[in-house]
């Protein structure tokens, strides 16, 4: 498996570090269920899934990786620091 | 006071020569990183300061007194050769004992590198002058194509006796396969 980097071209996944789903933080107030869920809850989808990758073994850059659990094909990545 | 002596990070460990492929420690002069503080335009400063232009990604620039400047990650450049002052708009720090500066040379240096790391190093995208963070074995590393043979590899200072003894197991491995064909 290859991932994108936007900084380094198509790289080797032992470069990378799985972090989990690219998921918005709840913001400022936000109440307990929401912060369960953002912590806790996950949809575990066959299909179609964004998460954060850290290239460490490179860049150095966070990414969002566009990718699908059935067929493993990667879509794309873009930084991090852009917003998820 | 206690008198330091003065050691390079792979001290006593090289050169080393075999089959053909040499490695030996390179002492860069300095090394600087230079990070762009934001969304600073370093550009213009950088090029002030050493007469190199601002590298992109994956490539490397020259400048005055033979500086290289190598791009060493998101908005993160290393300038190896003279110091550099501070720069506008830059986090500016000396790190020239924090590296260990190794280089391989030679016809099959390219065979040897690709049995440590999982970059793609074949000329057509790996081309003279291009640089790359990657791994080596399991070392984070920076690596340099600085002539058609010959690759600058940087390594954790921590990590010069590591980095030595995987190259060279490295380069015999490669030997050895010569032999058998
Ligand atoms: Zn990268």
């Amino acid at each position: 498996m290859r991932l994108p980097c936007p900084c380094c071209g198509d790289r080797d996944i032992r470069e990378f570090t799985y972090r989990g789903a690219a998921l918005a933080r709840p913001g400022e107030g936000a109440g307990i269920d929401r912060w369960d869920d953002y912590l806790h809850l996950r949809d575990n989808p066959a299909g179609a899934v964004r998460d954060l990758w850290y290239h460490g073994g490179g860049c150095g850059a966070w990414l969002v990786v566009e990718r699908d659990t059935v067929t493993h094909a990667v879509d794309g990545a873009r930084l991090a620091a852009e917003g998820l | 006071m206690a008198r330091l002596i003065a050691k390079t990070p792979a001290e006593g460990l090289l050169p080393v020569e075999v089959a053909g492929v040499r490695l030996s420690e390179v002492d860069p002069g300095g090394l600087t990183s230079v990070a762009a503080l934001g969304g600073a335009d370093i550009g213009a400063a950088l090029k002030a300061a050493t007469g190199a232009s601002l590298p992109g990604p994956g490539a490397t620039t020259t400048g005055r007194g033979g500086a290289r400047v190598v791009w060493f990650g998101v908005r993160h450049v290393l300038v190896m050769g003279p110091p550099v002052a501070a720069l506008d708009g830059a986090a500016v720090t000396d790190q020239s004992d924090a590296w260990c500066t190794l280089r391989l040379d030679g016809a099959g240096a390219r065979d040897v590198l690709a049995r440590l790391t999982p970059l793609d190093l074949r000329p057509s995208s790996f081309a003279e002058g291009a640089t790359a963070r990657t791994l080596l074995g399991h070392m984070q590393a920076s690596i340099t194509r600085v002539e058609d043979d010959a690759y600058l590899i940087l390594v954790f200072r921590s990590m010069a006796k590591t980095a030595v003894h995987e190259i060279t197991e490295a380069m015999e491995s490669r030997a050895a396969r010569l032999r058998l064909t």
